[in-house]
C-alpha cells in the first residue's frame, strides 16, 4: 500500500539540467488537480472537527452571537474548567479505561484462540462454529436488548462493568480477522513442530501467537475504539451514576430540552482525547494495515 | 453506530469461503485425528461460551418473550401471536421502520460515495501530502457516536449553527434544521456518513490497491481519460469490495441508535425515531418486553433477508 510520497527528486530542484525541470514542471503541473482534489475533502472531513474544537475554547456569550468567527476572538478554558467540575471525569475515564482495556485484551485472546482452531483444525463441529459466528455479522445482538439484559441480570452483573465487558468480548470481526491470517501460516511449520514432538497448545502459545502479533495490534486498537465509544450495552446495564463510562455521561449533559452547550462542547473534547493521543502513537497499525487480510480470498 | 458497524468488518469478508467450504484441507488425511485430541475445542471454548451466552440465550429468549405480555417481571403469559398481530397494525411501528428504511437508503448511497471519494483521492499516485491526508481522513472514525451527534447538531444548531450562519449572511433566511423533520433526517444522513467513510475508505484503498496498473497504463495509451478509467477499470475492478461495504453499511445504519440520539433524539417530536429506539422505549421505557421483543425479531428477519439478498447478489455477480 503506498503511503508516503514525498518527491524524491526535491534535492536536483536547482542543479537539473533542461529537460528534467521541464519534465518536472510537467509532473507539477498534473499533480495539481489531484492535490487540490485531496485537500478540498481533507478540509471537507476536518472542518466539522475543527470547527466544534474551536468553538470549545470559546466564551459563552461568543458561541451565540453572530457573526461568528472562525478563530475564538477572546480564548478561554473556562468551559473546560466547568466542564471538569460538572461531570466526574477522573471516575468515568476510570470505568471507560476499565471496561475498554479489560474487553481488549480478552477479545483479542478469544478471537486469536478461536481463529486459530477455525483456521487449522477440521471437524464438521468447527463449521457449524464458523457458520455460527458468522451469522453473528447478519444478526446484530445489540437489536435484541431485553433479552440480553436479562441475561445480564440473572448472571448476577446488573449495575456492574463486568456486565458491560462480558457480552461485547466476542466480535465476529476479531475471530475472522484470525482466522484469515492464519490461514495463511504455511502448514509446513505446523508439522515440523509437531514432528519436534511439540505439543498443541505449546505450537499455538510458543510459534502462532508471537506469529500473529500485528494482528493482535491492529484488532487491539480496533477494539479499545470500539468499546471507548460503546454507547447502548452501558445504557441498558448501568444504572448507578458511579458506574458510568463516559458516553453515558456525555448523554447526561444532552438529556435536557436545554443544553449547556458551553459544558457540552468541552466535555466531548476532553472524552475524546485519549483515543486521540492512542491514535497518533498506533495510527500506521489500522490505517496501513490488515484490515485488508480478510479482503484477499 | 460507527462502532458496532464496524464490528462486522472482515466476517463478511470471510464469508464467502466459509459458506463455499472452499478452506484449507489437511494434507496428511491418513494421520489419526486423535493427534490434537480435545486442542480445538479447548481453543475455541471461550469463544463457545460467549456464543452461547450473550448471542444464543438472548435470541431463543427475545423469541420466548415475543409470545408472551412479559413485562420485565413476574409471570410470563403465552399469548401467541398476538404481539405480531399488534405490530402489523401498529402505525408508530411501522413510522419508525418506514423512516429507518428511509434514512438507510439515503445514508448508504452518500457514505458509499464519500468513502470511495476519499479512497480514490488517496490512492492518485500524483496528489501530494497523502500521509497528512490519510491521518485527517480517519480523525472521524475517532469520534464516538454520541460526539458525532453533538458536533453535527452544532454546525446545524437553527439560531447559533454555522450553517445557517454562512446561509442568512449569504442573504438567505435561516433553515429549521431541527424543526423540519426531513431536513432534521438530512443532517443525520449527513452526519452518519462522515463518520463512517474512514473504515470503509480502508477497504476500499486495499481493493483499487489490487487492480492491476497495467489496466490503466493501457487505457491511457488508449488515450482514456483520468473519468473514462475510474467508471470501467477502477469500479469494475472493486466490485466485490462494493458489495461489501454496501452489505456493512445497510446492515449498520438499520440498526442506528447512539448519533441519533444525540443528535435530536429522533425528534422533532417523534418524527425522526428509527426502529433501534422504538425497540428500546418500548422495552426499557414503557417495559413492554414481550412487544419489543416481537419487534426486535421483525428487525432480525429483516436484516437477515437483506443480508442473504446481498450475499446472492455478490454470488452472481462473481460466477
Amino acid at each position: 500500500m503506498a503511503t508516503s510520497t514525498s518527491s524524491p527528486t526535491a534535492s536536483l530542484s536547482g542543479l537539473a539540467p533542461r529537460p528534467l525541470k521541464r519534465r518536472k514542471s510537467g509532473e507539477f503541473r498534473r499533480s495539481i488537480l489531484p492535490t487540490t482534489m485531496l485537500w478540498v475533502l481533507a478540509i471537507l472531513v476536518a472542518f466539522p472537527l475543527l470547527w466544534f474544537l474551536l468553538s470549545s475554547f470559546k466564551g459563552g456569550g461568543e458561541l451565540f452571537t453572530y457573526p461568528l468567527s472562525f478563530l475564538p476572538r477572546e480564548w478561554t478554558a473556562g468551559g473546560y474548567v466547568r466542564a471538569w467540575e460538572r461531570l466526574d471525569f477522573v471516575r468515568f475515564f476510570g470505568n471507560t479505561m476499565l471496561v475498554a482495556s479489560v474487553t481488549t485484551v480478552l477479545t483479542v485472546f478469544f478471537c486469536a484462540t478461536a481463529g486459530y482452531a477455525l483456521a487449522k483444525y477440521r471437524a464438521p463441529w468447527l463449521s457449524v462454529l464458523a457458520l455460527c459466528i458468522l451469522s453473528m455479522t447478519m444478526l446484530p445482538g445489540e437489536v435484541i436488548l431485553n433479552p440480553t439484559f436479562t441475561v445480564v441480570r440473572d448472571l448476577g452483573f446488573y449495575n456492574s462493568l463486568l456486565g458491560v465487558i462480558l457480552p461485547s468480548i466476542l466480535t465476529p470481526t476479531g475471530v475472522f480477522m484470525f482466522r484469515q491470517f492464519f490461514i495463511t501460516v504455511p502448514q509446513e511449520l505446523l508439522d515440523a513442530a509437531r514432528i519436534d514432538g511439540a505439543r498443541e497448545l505449546t505450537i499455538f502459545f510458543r510459534i502462532m501467537l508471537p506469529l500473529a502479533r500485528p494482528i493482535m495490534l491492529t484488532l487491539g486498537i480496533i477494539s479499545f475504539q470500539w468499546r471507548w465509544n460503546d454507547y447502548i450495552f452501558p445504557l441498558i446495564i448501568l444504572s448507578d451514576p458511579k458506574n458510568f463510562t463516559l458516553q453515558i455521561a456525555l448523554r447526561t449533559l444532552i438529556g435536557s430540552q436545554n443544553i449547556d452547550w458551553v459544558i457540552l462542547l468541552a466535555a466531548s473534547v476532553i472524552s475524546m482525547i485519549p483515543l486521540v493521543l492512542l491514535y497518533l502513537v498506533f495510527q500506521k497499525y489500522i490505517t496501513s494495515s490488515d484490515i485488508n487480510t480478510g479482503l484477499r480470498d | 453506530m460507527t462502532s458496532t458497524m464496524h464490528s462486522v468488518a472482515s466476517p463478511a469478508a470471510a464469508d464467502s469461503s466459509v459458506l463455499s467450504g472452499t478452506g484449507y484441507k489437511p494434507p496428511h488425511r491418513r494421520r489419526p485425528r486423535r493427534r490434537y485430541g480435545l486442542t480445538p475445542l479447548l481453543l475455541s471454548a471461550g469463544v463457545i461460551v460467549l456464543f452461547a451466552l450473550f448471542f444464543l440465550w438472548p435470541g431463543i429468549l427475545g423469541l420466548a418473550y415475543s409470545f408472551t405480555s412479559y413485562r420485565g417481571f413476574g409471570p410470563m403469559t403465552f399469548i401467541g401471536l398476538d404481539n405480531y398481530t399488534r405490530l402489523a397494525s401498529d402505525p408508530t411501528f411501522y413510522a419508525a421502520l418506514g423512516r429507518t428504511f428511509i434514512y438507510t437508503a439515503f445514508s448508504v448511497p452518500l457514505g458509499y460515495a464519500l468513502s470511495l471519494a476519499l479512497a480514490v483521492a488517496l490512492t492518485n499516485l500524483r496528489a501530494r501530502g497523502k500521509t497528512a491526508a490519510r491521518i485527517i481522513f480517519f480523525l472521524p472514525w475517532l469520534v464516538s457516536p454520541i460526539v458525532t451527534g453533538v458536533i453535527w447538531r452544532w454546525m446545524f444548531g437553527e439560531n447559533f449553527g454555522f450553517v445557517n450562519f454562512v446561509i442568512t449572511s449569504l442573504g438567505g433566511g435561516a433553515v429549521p434544521w431541527s424543526s423540519d423533520a426531513n431536513l432534521s433526517l438530512m443532517v443525520v444522513i449527513l452526519a452518519s456518513s462522515w463518520a463512517g467513510a474512514a473504515f470503509n475508505m480502508l477497504l476500499f484503498i486495499a481493493a483499487i490497491n489490487n487492480v492491476p496498473t497495467s489496466y490503466y497504463e493501457a487505457a491511457q495509451l488508449d488515450g482514456a481519460n483520468a473519468w473514462q478509467r475510474f467508471v470501467s477499470i477502477t469500479l469494475p475492478g472493486i466490485a466485490p469490495t462494493s458489495v461489501l461495504v454496501v452489505l456493512l453499511m445497510t446492515l449498520g445504519q438499520m440498526k442506528e441508535f447512539a448519533m441519533i440520539q444525540a443528535l435530536n433524539n429522533g425528534g422533532p417530536g417523534t418524527a425522526n425515531q428509527l426502529i433501534v429506539q422504538y425497540i428500546y422505549k418500548t422495552g426499557f421505557g414503557q417495559s413492554d418486553v414481550g412487544y419489543a421483543s416481537a419487534a426486535s425479531m421483525v428487525l432480525l428477519v429483516i436484516l437477515m433477508i437483506i443480508a442473504l439478498l446481498q450475499i446472492a447478489i455478490s454470488r452472481k455477480a462473481n460466477s
